[in-house]
Parts: structure tokens; sequence; C-alpha cells
């Protein structure tokens, strides 16, 4: 059995890429994942990858942000100690607009991003879990597990047809590692 | 998707032949990859003296107190609010180039948004060291946040707008960092990847060991998608809410309900031409003609009119409605900016806001660079002295004559506001050397529909309607980094 852990197929244009998953589609080889430069649209489609459901999270912490400073103002000015302000309602709503609003869109946009990184595992420090070195700069790469994927040649021959630039077969599935 | 073509009338967003996903890559890390040039340190030795100039009249306030100020007991406020309201409305054009022009779908902000994010994330910083500072008190710069305290606890008043600015320009800046900041991490892991040794271990401490997987980037557009959403009203929110802290007062001059739309325009008008001011050096310094091209310069421009006509109308509706309310007092006001003693402030705002931008009207001036730039430079002093005009002339002479005084600024007060200049700019200089200033990932998604050698290869193809091919060809005419000859033989 060969060492091949993943094959690497190299684009240095994103309709071919779109092409190469058409192709390995086709044939029913199942691609593990495609790493580019920039966001490709429709991509997940094709790959099958369901709607972000990060518009939910924004949403419910939006909620929390704006509930959390309202019932804030409220316990402070309302009930803890409500100031007489020229005999005016303690329980000034309008007043309370502006920074329900700050702190729905606060909440909102810290815990959406955070919610983002702790899914995707993005923090300061985590080591790069990068196939190809240059997925990030001009080459759009489609990564296949290579195990139980044989013959591999079938493989590479097929994404060479799709128009890889060049076919790569790795033997650790990082390159980043030191 | 990537291979859609753009129509053909629309003018290029990308410039020059040959341009590749990597020569993109190649031009922007350029000042990030190699040593500085020359042009790069003198404007950061400059800038940087600038900023120890700041560093030493901050000190100098904190420890002899606000008295080290030019301020008396009719004017009260002066310099430090004039500085502080001109620092956050520059800070306004990033967030609006990144969120508005991002829901209105504008692909030309592609290759300005980042250095405007941030641009604007060091004006607020400058804007908020003058809360700091003004203080007087610094160390006590807990007081408006609403924490439980030993004064009974009493609470900070939340229907102050003094309170309302707190919150707002601290969500401000921590929502345009974070926009900023998720933005940059593609671009970071960029860097990473093809750098050695410890640069590649800072970047990649920097850039969150992003991978660029389909799900991170599916993920990636819906937070930056959302982000826009929710920075749109409060990009709007921000200069409204700075506006209420002299609207909801009784001082003539200030106490006017088109206060909050007025000083949105003008906040967007001084920020976009900061950034014309920035990025007309910098694209000439750093070799970046072919992605700010002259459609980008134009297009700010044209902003800049649009924002400077609808403060124009604003001034106009001030003068009305002072004359109009039949009040003395706020009518005394507004002649008071043309026949007090400070009318000069007064004609400097009126006359670098609405005289000069109405220049823009002319195709000739707005695709003019040199001419661009002095103007850019001629709205921020305008928009300095909007402020100045409306914070220290409406308070030196208000409702009672024997205490009207006048506004001299000490030593300190212009140390803080220049230094505050250098530590803008060392700020920004530092940006451009350690951070890519263009967004690559965002450029090289519109390089296949959008740049000029994608149209050249249309029109080469044969099937366009010669008219339209004729439009385009003369609105290359004005571009700086094109070639048109090429277009001649073709």
């Amino acid at each position: 059995m060969s060492s091949t852990k993943y094959i690497l197929g190299l684009f240095a244009d994103p309709d071919e890429m779109m092409h190469g998953i058409d192709t390995l589609q086709k044939n029913s080889v199942p691609i593990y994942d495609v790493y580019t430069p920039m966001p490709i649209h429709g991509i997940e489609k094709k790959l099958g990858i369901k709607d972000s459901r990060l518009g939910y999270a924004a949403f419910m912490f939006g909620c929390l942000g704006g509930t959390t400073i309202f019932s804030m103002a409220y316990y402070m000015l309302v009930q803890d100690w409500p100031m007489n302000i020229g005999g005016k309602p303690a329980f000034a709503i309008p007043d309370f607009v502006p920074i329900t609003f700050e702190w729905t869109v606060l909440f909102t946009a810290f815990g959406m991003t955070l919610t983002f990184f702790y899914a995707t595992h993005l923090f300061p420090g985590r080591t790069p879990r990068v196939m190809d070195l240059r997925a990030t700069d001009d080459r759009f790469v489609i990564a296949i597990d290579a195990q139980g994927n044989i013959p591999h040649e079938d493989i590479t021959n097929l994404l060479k047809e799709a128009g890889a630039v060049e076919v790569k077969h790795n033997d650790r599935k990082y390159v980043s590692y030191e | 998707m990537a291979s859609h073509s753009e129509s053909i009338i629309r003018e290029p967003l990308i410039t020059g032949k040959d341009i590749t996903y990597a020569q993109i890559t190649n031009d922007v890390l350029r000042p990030v990859e190699n040593m500085p040039g020359k042009a790069w340190w003198i404007g950061f030795s400059v800038a940087s003296l600038g900023a120890c100039l700041w560093v030493f009249a901050v000190s100098y306030t904190f420890w002899y107190g606000i008295g080290s100020w030019g301020l008396n007991k009719t004017v009260g406020w002066a310099w430090d609010i004039t500085g502080f309201v001109w620092w956050v409305g520059i800070g306004h054009a990033g967030t609006l180039i990144s969120a508005i022009l991002l829901l209105f779908r504008q692909n030309w902000r592609n290759s300005i948004n980042r250095s405007a994010e941030a641009m604007t994330i060091f004006a607020v910083i400058c804007a908020a060291t003058y809360v700091v500072s003004h203080m007087g008190r610094p160390w006590l710069a807990y007081w408006p946040l609403p924490l439980p305290n030993q004064f009974g606890s009493i609470w900070v008043n939340f229907n102050s707008p003094l309170v309302w600015d707190v919150f707002a320009i601290s969500t401000y800046f921590s929502v345009s960092l974070v926009f900023w900041y998720t933005g940059l991490l593609p671009d970071l892991a960029t860097i990473r990847d093809r750098a050695t040794g410890i640069r590649r271990k800072i970047y990649s401490v920097l850039s969150f060991g992003w991978t660029g997987s389909v799900k991170t980037w599916q993920r990636f557009e819906t937070v930056c998608l959302i982000l826009a959403g929710i920075s749109t009203p409060l990009v709007l929110s921000v200069h409204t809410i700075v506006s209420m802290d002299f609207a909801t007062s009784l001082e003539p001059g200030w106490h006017t309900t088109i206060f909050p739309p007025y000083f949105v325009a003008g906040a967007i008008f001084s920020g976009f031409a900061m950034v014309q001011t920035l990025l007309l050096v910098t694209r000439k310094v750093l070799g970046l003609e072919n992605y700010i091209t002259m459609f980008h310069i134009e297009a700010m421009n044209k902003i800049i009119l649009l924002t400077g006509s609808i403060v124009g109308v604003a001034y106009l509706t001030e003068f009305f409605i002072a004359y109009y309310s039949g009040g003395e007092y706020e009518q005394y006001t507004f002649l008071n900016r043309f026949i007090g003693p400070y009318w000069w402030a007064g004609c400097m705002m009126y006359g670098c806001n609405v005289l000069m931008t109405q220049l823009m009207w002319f195709k000739k001036i707005r695709t003019n660079i040199p001419i661009s730039w002095v103007l850019s430079i001629v709205v921020n002093i305008g928009m300095w002295f909007e402020r100045f005009v409306i914070i220290v002339i409406s308070l030196h002479r208000d409702f009672v004559p024997s205490s009207w005084a006048m506004f001299y600024p000490t030593w300190i007060d212009v140390s803080v506001f220049v230094g505050s200049i250098g530590l803008f700019f060392t700020m920004f200089l530092l940006f451009i050397r350690v951070l890519p200033s263009i967004a690559m990932a965002e450029v090289k998604l519109i390089l296949k529909s959008s740049s000029e050698q994608a149209k050249l290869k249309l029109i080469k193809s044969g099937h366009l309607e010669g008219e339209q091919v004729e439009f385009y060809e003369e609105s290359l005419t004005k571009f700086d980094s094109v070639d048109i000859t090429d277009y001649k033989k073709a």
C-alpha cells in the first residue's frame, strides 16, 4: 500500500477548480475539503455543505445584549435609585433606546464573531493546518483523502484532465507542522 | 461565480496587463515583506516626532490639570472637544466603506476598505485620548461606566447623551476592530504561508490558524455580511449621539434638531477626505496604482461632493431656522459667525466645506490627483473649523454679555492637537508596514470580472456592441494607470 495520505489537485483558476469538483463527483470520488485564497460562491452547494447558522446565533446574542442593558437601566434608574429630574418619570423608555441599541450591536458583533472562531477552531496561536502553502496565495486546492480512494493514478488523471496545474501525493496531511 | 463577466460599460476596478492572483499578492505584500523605502522613513520620523509631542502634551495636561489649556469660565469646551469630534468624524469613513458599500454591493470598496478601516480605528483612538485627557483626572475614567460603587450605589444617568456617547464610541471602536481584524485573518494567513522563521511564527499567532477551507469561508462571509448589517446603523448612531451632546443643551447654535443628520453627513464628508489624503499618497509610494485606480479616486470625490453638498444644505437650513424661529439669541449666534471677532473662522468653515467642494462638479478637477489631494486637505481643515465654530463661537458670546470672552489656545492645546495628528500618522505608517494595506482576498475576488484585462479580452472576442466599447475606451482616458494606445491598436 502506498504511503500517500492525501491527494491534492492544485488549480490556478477558480472555474477550472469548479470543473474539477464536478469531474471528481461524476466519478464518485469523495472530496475531503477545498482550500481557496478567496471565497468561491456556489462551492458549498456542490459539496453539499449546509448553510451557516451563525445568523441565528447573531440574532440571539443581539436579543441578549438589548435585554441585558435595558434591564440594567431599569434596575438602576427605576428600581434601585429613582431620581426626580423635574418631576419627569424615572422609567423614561425613549432615553433607554440609544444604549439598548448600542449593546444589541455590541453583543451581536462579539457573540457572533466569537461563535465563528469557536466553531471554526480559530484562536491566536492555533497551529495552522495547511495542506498546501499556496492555497492562501494563488492556488485553488482540492484535497482528496487517499485512503480507500484507489487507484491514485485515476484520480491524478481526472484532476489533470479537469485542468489542475499540479497534482501532489502528500505523505503528511499537513505541511505546516515543523 | 468568478467567471461572471461584467457589462463592458462599467469601468475597470483593477488595471494593468497580466495581473494574476500571485501578482496581486506580490504587489500588496511588497511593503510588508521588504525593508521600507526612504519616503516611509522620512514620514515615520516626522510622524513619530509628532507622537512624542502628543505624549508630552498629554502628560503635561495630566500633571498640571486642565488649567494648562486655554479654557475660561465662558468657553469651557474648546479645542479638546473640537479635536474629539473632528477625529470621531474622520473615523466614520472606514466603517461606511466596509459596511454600507458592502450592503450596496459596491465592488470598488474591495481595494480601499482595509486601509480605510485601519484609519477608522486610529482616528477613534485619537478621539478617545481626548475624552480621557479632558477628564482631568484620568484615573477616574471608569466613572461613566454603570458599575456598583460606594456612593450609595448612585448609578450613571442613562438619560444623559454623554453616557450614550460612552456607549456609542466604545461600541463603535470595538465593533470596528472586530470587523477589521476578522477581515484581516485570510490576508494574515497569506503572509504566514509565505514567511519563514520568526515572522512565520508571529503571523501564525496573528492569523488564528486560518486555512481557507470551504466551511471557513462560508462562515466568514456570513460574519462579514451580518457585521456590515449591524455596523451600518451603528455608524449612523455614533455621530447622531455625538451631535446630541450638543443638541440636547439649551445653548443657542447647539440646540437644533437638524444636528444628527447634519453631523453624520459631515462625518462621512471628513472621513472620505481623510481616506483620500492618505490613499493618494499611499498608492503612489507603495506602487498600488493598479488597485486604487482613478475610478476609486473619482468615486470618493463624488461622495465628498455629495456629502459636502448635504452639509451645505444643512448650513443654509440652520441659518433659515435661526431667522424663522424669531429667537434673538439664536439669530445673534448665527450673525456672530460672520460679524463677530471670529468671522475668519466662520469664513474658513463655509468657504472650505461648501465653496471649495463645489469644484468637484468638474470632472477635470475630480480626476486630477494633485488638486484632489489639496482639496481633501482643505475639507479636513474646513471640518475642523466647523466644529470650532459650532463649539467656541456659540459659547463665547451667549445670553449674558458681561461674561462674553474670547478663547486663546495655549501651546499645550496646540501640542495635543498637532501631536494627535502625529500619533495618527505613526499608527497608519506602522500599519502599512506590517499588515496588508489592501484586502487581497477581496481584490482577487473581482479580478476575473472587473479587471481591465478581463474587459480587454471581452473586447477582443468581438461580440460586443461597438458603441459600448467606444464608451468604455473613452472612460479609460482618465486613468493614469492605463496605456490607452493599446486600445487604439485593438
